[in-house]
Order: C-alpha cells, then structure tokens, then sequence
C-alpha cells in the first residue's frame, strides 16, 4: 500500500472514490459474516445451555441404601423365585420410621422405592440364596417423585395438593436423609439401563444398542453399494444422457424427505419382504437408502478431486483403467470418502421419522440382542420420552439429546480429524 | 519423402520405428491433427516443435494411445510400431504403453515411495520375477535416469519430497523401468530450472543409445542440442520434417522459418 503511493501518480479523484467504494464493500461482506457467524454460534449456545440446564439434573439418580433383613418367613428357598419381596424392603424402612403402622401408610412407604428394588433384591436372593435370614445392604434407586424432591424440582413450599408428595412424605425423607441414607451418586443406570415405564429406572441402553445395530446395517449396506456406484459413474460409465439421468436422480435422491423412504421402507421392507417390524435391520436398512446418495456424492467428489495426473501417470506406464483407479484413484480418494461416509451415518443416528414409520418407536424393556429384535434408536427413545407425562422424563429426554449430541460431534471430529490428517498437496 | 514407391520405404524399415500415415484426430468435430504422415527412426531423438496449440501433444498421445481415455477423441488413419497396426482391434492399449513409455509436463510421481515407484511398472506387467530382480530393475532404472546416487539411500521415502527436477527425472526412472523401446516426453523441462533441464537434456542423449525418444519442446535451442530430427507442427499440419541441423539452418517451408526466426508462435 505504502510502495505503491510512494512510487505511482497520486490516484485521482475518480479512482480514490473506486477504491474506497471497493473497500467499504469488503467491510461490509466480513461484517456480514461475522454477524451470521455470530448469530450462529449464539443459536447453538442458546440450544446446549438449555439442554444442560434441564439435563444436567438426570446424569445423577437418588438412590436410597437399606439394611434389609431377609426374613425366611417372607422368603423361603423353595418358592423361590417369588417370594414377600415388597414386604421385606417395606420392612427395612419400618425399622427406621417405627411410628408407621397403618396399612394405608406403610403402602405408602414402599412407595419411597422404585418399583425395580423389589426385582433388585430378588435378583440378588436368587443369585445367592443363602442371604435368607440374612441381613443385606441394598441402594436402590428412589421413586421418580422423591427423585424430583432430592433434585429440588418438587418444590416444598407448593400447596400440598398440587404436590405429588405430602408433608407426611416429605417428612419421611427427610428423616431417612438425616440418617444419611440418601444419596446422590452418577447415574450410570441413564446408559445401562433399558427402557422403563418408571423414570428412574430408564435407560438409553435399548436405543444404544437399537441404533448401534441400525447403524452398523446402513454402513454395511450403503458404503459397498455407494462407493460401488460412485466409482462406476465416475470412471467406467459412458458420459450420455443415461449416465446425466441417472446423476440428477441420485442428487434428487438425497434431497427427498426422510419420510418419504420410511414409508417406501414400510411398504417394501415390511410389507413385501416379510421383515419383522421395529427390528434394527429394517431401519438400517431405511437409513441406507437416505446415506447411500449422500455418500455417492461424497465419494464422486473424492474421486474428481484425485489429480488427473495421477492417473494420466498410471495409465503411461501401461496400467489398466481398472488397476489405475482401484491402485491409484480410490487410496487417494479415501480419506474424502470416509469423511462423507462418517457425516452421511451422523445424518442417519439422528434420523427420526422413518424410524417412527417402521416401528421403532415401540415400548421396549430389553436391549436388543440381534438386529432382528425389536428396538428403539437414539432419536425415537427422545420422541418417546419427550411425549411420556411423568416429569422424571423431562430431564432425561435432554439427557438423552446430549447423549445423542456427544455421539455426532464425535463422529464429525473423527471426520474432521481424517480430513486434516490425510488432506495433500498436490 | 512421402510419396516414395512402397519398395523403397521397406529398405528403411529397419530402422524405422513408428510410421504414421494419413493420421487425422478429431476431439468432437474439431479436427487436430489434419493429415499426418511421419517416420520416427529408432536410437533417434526427434523433436515435435511449433505453436501453441497446432497438435503437438495430441500426436504424440496417438504414438501410445493415451488419447484412448479422452471420450470424444477419435483417431483415423495408419500408425505402425515396428510394421504392427497398433490401433488394430488385437492390440492392447495396455501392452503397447509398457512398449512406449511416456514421460509428462508436470512431474507427477506417485505419492508413494521412490523405490514402488519405479518398481510399479515392472510389478504390474510382471517383469521381475523375485525380489532381487525387482530391486535390479529398480536401480538400473534410477542409475539411468541419473537419480541413483541422490536417491539410493531415501528409496523408501515419498518419490513427492523430491525436488522438481529430481521428480522429473524419476518419472524417467519410472518409464524406463518398464523396458520401453519408445520414450515420449511431452515437454519434460518446462518446470524444471536450467540446470535441471541440462541434466535431463544429457540424459536423453544417452537414453538415445537403447531407445527411440520423442520430445515435444517450445524451446528451439532445446530441440537443437537434443534432437537428430524435427518436425514442425502448424495448425494440426505436419509442416516440415526433416534433419535437426537442416530445418534449423535451411528450412525449405516458409512458416517454419518465420516460427523458428521468432515471427509466428
Ligand atoms: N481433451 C481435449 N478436448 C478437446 N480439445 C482438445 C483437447 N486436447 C486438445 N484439444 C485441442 O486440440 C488442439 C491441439 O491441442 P494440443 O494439446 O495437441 O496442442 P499442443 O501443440 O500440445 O499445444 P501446447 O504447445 O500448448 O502444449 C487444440 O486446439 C486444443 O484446443
Ligand atoms: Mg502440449
């Protein structure tokens, strides 16, 4: 700047106004950005500040620890596995409250236990049967609405009748915290767990696995058969109306409605083919047909980016066209195709409305053991959580979208990390 | 030249490498190469000149058939390697380009090692039978495109670290390796700097002793010191073709001494 008005004319008049205008232009296209920018990042921290704020409260679980005598007359080796479960846990809590003695009370305070602790404590005796007329210390998760009072999102000065706890409830709990039998820890059950009707006893489990298995079909399927079309439109089809057809087919292809394949998946796959509903592998399936144009594009981009003087290099010293692009083009074009690979199956984990239309939205209470069983995915366990009445799901539905977030931007730095590692220079 | 009776062009064939005849190329419906008829001796350098764009390159991709690749590129008329049709239905295209080397503008090595990537051709026509045979070739091939003494203690490093010259010389490497008895360089010093263009210019004379070179170059001093025989391009028509030293001091077409004095290009 400085040399080049030390060394020309003085710039007239007209020219300096060109040049300011010209300036200003470029001020106003980066102003411009930084404010999209701006608003952009504002967005996204706006949505994960509200999802944490809600959220954060589900990654830990009340738990209450009892001493629980196994009365032999409530649980006896023969009848195993039933057995006075429910009594013996009530029991346990009778024994640090001795004052309640009604019927109608005593129901009450089993109610302070999830209703998984009495199958805890079964699980536990039948495992080991030898505990009978023994005493065992159990922690076991507290139900949802002393889940809320611990957390503090049941509030104590509400009215008693818009409470879900009464003073005589609270009063309890307050009595078995001071004995310090409350507690708060990590709540590893959120991933362990599968899903359940009660709050605090559902888990992501299920849906792990449901959108493990889903995912692990659509990259099975979509990956071979994308970079197979992609490789064959990009370096063997003749270049004709057909091959133009078909191209403009596939980018149309990525743009239809993800909708529109569950219903296309739900009268094929379901249908025609027989396959079972709400099975992982007809939803990998499903989100094969969404990745499989997002990775052919991707895959068709890798390769023209491939100089052609590679292959011009190849095919000089007599390599077939075959040996040039699977030898030379293809290793070249791969870290481009695992990016776009790794994004299109992001895409997938966070698909939701084919899922919901194949059945993946049903209520399951086990993890899925095959792809053929029945499951939920990531997103549909959020839809369903997000629609259940029960507050405990409130936080857990964001706990399970920042599950689910932690899930794509892991898979989108792996895409990241590839790209910059393997990125040449030609 | 042309014109001469069939009897006596069979005395010359001995020494005749490729014999093109009546060669038309057309990308699309533009025709590039208008009717080329030329003889390439063998242990002969022979030096394409002319200007930009009369179809040098195009002719020199006929000699391999590289202009097989582009789609709508078609090639007519008769070109002969050692007396076979090489646009014969019989023939590989595949085949014919181990037989015919082709060295490029750009240097474009593999981005692998030095050492695969001069083994690459003889290991996809299999040429060597074992390991050590490999390992020969490799460093026959570098030896002769003088890049052995650089490169023998880095065979294992990528041939794309190299400097441009050195790169330029090991796609030398690379096309001779696989024991062509054509080599075709199509502007092979245009990035190189001049010392590297010197070491390359000496190494094609020596590759003069086993091989028949063709050399596309838009320097004259390059043809001159280079060749023993060049033909001038204009406009898709082979001008003149003759010996180096007659069409740089005498040359009997009007165009070629007006491109060659610096008044066309
Ligand atoms: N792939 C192609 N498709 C269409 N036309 C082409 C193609 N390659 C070359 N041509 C045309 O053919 C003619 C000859 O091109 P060519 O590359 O052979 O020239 P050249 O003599 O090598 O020029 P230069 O000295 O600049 O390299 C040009 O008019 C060019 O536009
Ligand atoms: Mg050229």
């Amino acid at each position: 700047m400085t040399d080049l008005s030390a060394n020309s004319a003085p710039l007239g008049a007209a020219q300096r106004n060109h040049l300011r205008r010209r300036n200003r232009h470029q001020l106003m296209l980066q102003g411009f950005g930084i404010a999209a920018i701006s608003f952009a990042a504002l967005m996204l921290f706006i949505l994960v500040s509200s999802l944490v704020g809600t959220g954060y409260k589900a990654f830990t679980q009340t738990h209450i620890q009892v001493e629980v005598f196994v009365d032999p007359e409530e649980v006896s080796v023969e009848k195993l596995p039933r057995g006075g479960f429910r009594d013996v846990l009530q029991a346990s809590l009778q024994a640090q409250l001795p004052e309640v003695s009604e019927r109608a009370d005593l129901r009450r305070l089993e109610g302070l236990f999830s209703n998984g602790a009495q199958f805890r404590l079964r699980d536990m005796i039948v495992a080991d049967p030898s505990l009978i007329g023994q005493t065992v210390t159990l922690r076991v998760p507290m139900s949802d609405p002393f889940d809320q009072l611990a957390k503090g999102l049941v509030k104590r000065d509400t009215p008693e009748a818009q409470r879900r706890v009464t003073d005589q409830e609270i009063a309890w709990f307050d009595r078995l915290d001071q004995a310090g039998m409350i507690t708060q820890p990590l709540n590893w059950g959120l991933l362990t767990n599968a899903d359940s009707r009660f709050p605090e006893l559902a888990g992501l489990k299920g849906a792990l696995v449901g959108s493990f298995w889903a995912l692990l079909v659509c990259f099975l399927i979509s990956f071979p058969l994308g970079i197979g079309a992609a490789i064959y439109l990009e370096e063997f089809a003749p270049k004709n109306r057909w091959s133009d057809l078909i191209e403009v087919n596939i980018n149309n292809l990525a743009a239809v409605p993800s909708v529109v394949f569950g219903l296309l998946a739900l009268a094929v796959f379901i249908g025609w083919f027989g396959l079972p509903r709400s099975a992982p592998l007809v939803g990998g399936m499903t989100l094969a047909l969404m990745t499989m144009p997002t990775i052919i594009i991707a895959t068709r981009a890798a390769l023209k980016a491939v100089p052609p003087s590679i292959r011009e290099a190849a095919l000089g010293v007599g390599a077939s066209k075959h040996q040039v692009v699977f030898g030379h083009v293809l290793p070249l074009a791969m870290p481009g195709i695992l990016t776009g690979t790794i994004i299109g199956l992001a895409q997938a984990l966070g698909e939701t409305a084919p899922l919901l239309l194949i059945g993946m939205n049903a209520f399951i209470t086990s993890a899925p053991g095959s792809p053929l069983d029945s499951a939920t995915a990531l997103p549909t366990q959020i839809f369903i959580w997000a629609d259940s009445p029960e507050r405990g799901f409130v936080s857990r539905t964001s706990a399970a979208i920042l599950v689910l977030l932690t899930f794509l931007i892991t898979m989108n730095a792996i895409a990241i990390y590839l790209r910059s590692k393997f990125e040449r220079k030609w | 030249m042309y014109d001469a009776p069939k009897l006596e062009r069979n005395v010359d064939d001995r020494t005749i490498k490729f014999s093109a005849r009546n060669v038309h190329v057309f990308y699309g419906e533009t025709e590039a190469i208008k009717g080329v008829d030329v003889d390439i001796l063998d242990n002969t350098v022979t030096a394409f000149i002319g200007p930009s764009g009369c179809g040098k390159s195009t002719f020199l991709r006929c000699l391999n058939r590289m202009n097989d690749t582009i789609d709508i590129c078609r090639v007519t008329g008769d070109i002969r390697l050692d007396g076979h049709d090489i646009y014969d239905r019989s023939v590989d295209p595949v085949q014919l380009r181990a037989k015919v080397g082709m060295v490029f503008q750009k240097p474009n090595p593999f981005p692998k090692s030095i050492y695969d990537n001069v083994a690459y051709g003889p290991r996809i026509h299999g040429l060597a039978r074992t390991r050590a045979d490999l390992d020969a070739i490799v460093e026959q091939s570098l030896r002769r495109a003088a890049l052995w003494d650089e490169a023998k203690d880095r065979l294992d490093q990528p041939g794309t670290g190299l400097s441009g010259g050195q790169q330029q010389r090991l796609c030398i490497a690379r096309a001779v390796a696989t024991s062509p008895e054509v080599l075709l360089m199509d502007e092979p010093c245009s990035a190189l700097d001049p010392i590297a263009t010197a070491q390359v210019e000496e190494l094609i004379d020596e590759l003069r002793q086993d091989y028949s070179v063709v050399i596309v170059t838009h320097s004259m001093q390059q043809a001159a010191r280079v060749s023993q025989k060049t033909a001038f391009f204009h406009l898709g028509h082979l001008v003149e073709f003759g010996d180096t030293g007659q069409i740089f001091t005498n040359p009997h077409d009007e165009r070629t001494e007006s491109y060659i004095t610096g008044r066309i290009g």
